[in-house]
């Protein structure tokens, strides 16, 4: 208990995403790219979750997320909490929603897919909210969250 | 369906199948309408496919309209490196309907973003090929006289097979019993039974053409082709296992029909093209009728 509360309340503003899969901790950061924010980051993973069995949380000082930025967080991370920290307060949790539709973000798996050999923006609808199954609106392959590869 | 793109055959409704199909069968009863009346349509195959493209280019020249394209992505400007989007832009200043065949997948769909004109595809790698699907169904329909409740029994490569799958999504609003045959490595794709299961219609799942074809209404054979198979021996061992003979059909009912997309390699014998099952043949002509009923609908002519 202690050490939960020490670990959401060490950024003074910002965000906190929790409740990610540990095993698609690094798939949230490469979506976020995370790598090129020059702000503070914390992050932890293998952690001990009721729900997920091993989760991963990410803490970021002054980053504060546009509700298409969470939609990314969704697709690899679709029991992901944000809490929105301001002056070490939660001042907002927000709960991350799969949209019905992804623009970008994700690569068609099927490499005979045009998205994969002409500039084309990906389009996807999902088929299935729980396990993530993308179906290709072009060439109606299913991209599943194995197989999930962020551009 | 007016001035709607066709790239996949979900596009239409079970009522725009029956409509497609009623115009086909009046042009089958006079082929040559000139609803064209010198209308350009773009016939752009950016890969060979000879049945295909005549089908079409009969189709357009019996409606009285003209045909301009390429049938060869070698002769075009792909080879000097234009992109899709170009061409399509730009063709699509040049006709009023715009026929493709593409090798990659979700060609069509792209194209049909870009094109101020209709698309049909006319088959975009292993995706879809929905004029083929459309007369499949014409064909069922002409040979059992209804489409609904009828024993389909599916034959091959169910795995690969673009026109197996898409004949299963339209026969599937028409309450269809299916089977499909075929070995191990080219069995039907999970998400096309899940999606049988979930609409409720039942399927059976068999290694080899038994005497339960004795109940089909329907047999689509499909081509075994052997890049498909990892293992070379296994393609050896199967690829005898799953051609039609004459004499497995002694006892099928009178009114069945075999159907194949073709080109056939050896999977229907020979023998049968004489028999009283074979319909591949007629199943090209069918293709005609379907085309120009497909252009006429979406140009607004019907």
């Amino acid at each position: 208990m202690k050490n939960n509360k020490l670990e959401v309340s060490a950024i003074k503003d910002g965000t906190v995403i929790d409740h990610i899969p540990a095993g698609h901790l690094f798939k949230v950061i490469n979506i976020l790219k995370l790598d090129s924010i020059d702000n503070t980051i914390t992050f932890g993973t293998n952690f001990l979750s009721k729900r997920l069995g091993k989760k991963a949380i990410i803490k970021l000082s002054n980053v504060f997320f546009k509700d298409n930025d969470i939609n990314r967080i969704a697709l690899v991370a679709p029991s992901a909490k944000l809490n929105i920290i301001k002056d070490y307060k939660v001042v907002e949790k927000k709960i991350v929603e799969v949209p019905d539709e992804i623009q970008g973000i994700v690569k068609c798996v099927n490499p005979k897919c045009i998205t994969n050999n002409e500039k084309v923006t990906t389009k996807f609808t999902i088929e299935d909210k729980k396990k993530i199954k993308l179906r290709c609106v072009y060439c109606e392959k299913i991209t599943d969250i194995e197989q999930l590869d962020t551009i | 369906m007016k001035h709607k793109s066709l790239v996949s055959i979900t596009d239409y409704s079970k009522a725009e199948y029956l409509k497609v199909l009623e115009v086909a069968n009046d042009f089958e009863k006079n082929s040559y309408q000139n609803l064209l009346n010198g209308k350009v349509v773009a016939a752009l195959f950016f890969e060979p496919s000879t049945r295909t493209r005549l089908s079409f280019e009969s189709a357009i020249n019996r409606l009285g309209g003209k045909v301009i394209g390429f049938s060869d992505a070698n002769t075009s400007s792909v080879t000097k490196g234009e992109t899709l989007y170009d061409t399509i832009k730009v063709v699509s200043n040049y006709a009023e309907l715009i026929v493709m065949r593409h090798p990659l997948e979700g060609s069509a769909r792209y194209a049909s973003e870009i094109a101020k004109v209709p698309i049909i595809n006319a088959g975009d790698g292993a995706n879809q090929h929905p004029t083929q699907t459309l007369l499949d169904l014409y064909s069922i329909y002409k040979t059992q006289g209804k489409l609904d409740n009828l024993n389909i029994y599916m034959v091959g490569d169910l795995k690969y097979g673009r026109t197996v799958h898409s004949l299963l999504m339209a026969l599937s609003v028409f309450n269809a019993n299916f089977y499909f045959i075929s070995p191990d490595e080219l069995k039907m794709p999970k998400e096309y039974k899940m999606y049988l299961d979930k609409i409720g219609l039942k399927f059976i799942e068999k290694k080899d053409i038994d005497d339960t074809i004795n109940e089909a209404d329907i047999i689509y054979m499909t081509r075994v082709q052997k890049e498909r198979f990892s293992d070379p021996i296994e393609y050896e061992r199967t690829k005898n296992a799953y051609v039609l003979k004459s004499d497995m059909m002694e006892n099928c009912r009178p009114s069945m029909k075999v159907l194949h997309p073709l080109p056939r390699v050896n999977e229907i014998d020979i023998e049968v093209d004489s028999g009283p099952y074979a319909y591949y043949f007629e199943q090209t002509e069918n293709g005609v009728y379907i085309r120009e009923a497909i252009i006429s609908l979406i140009m607004g002519l019907k």
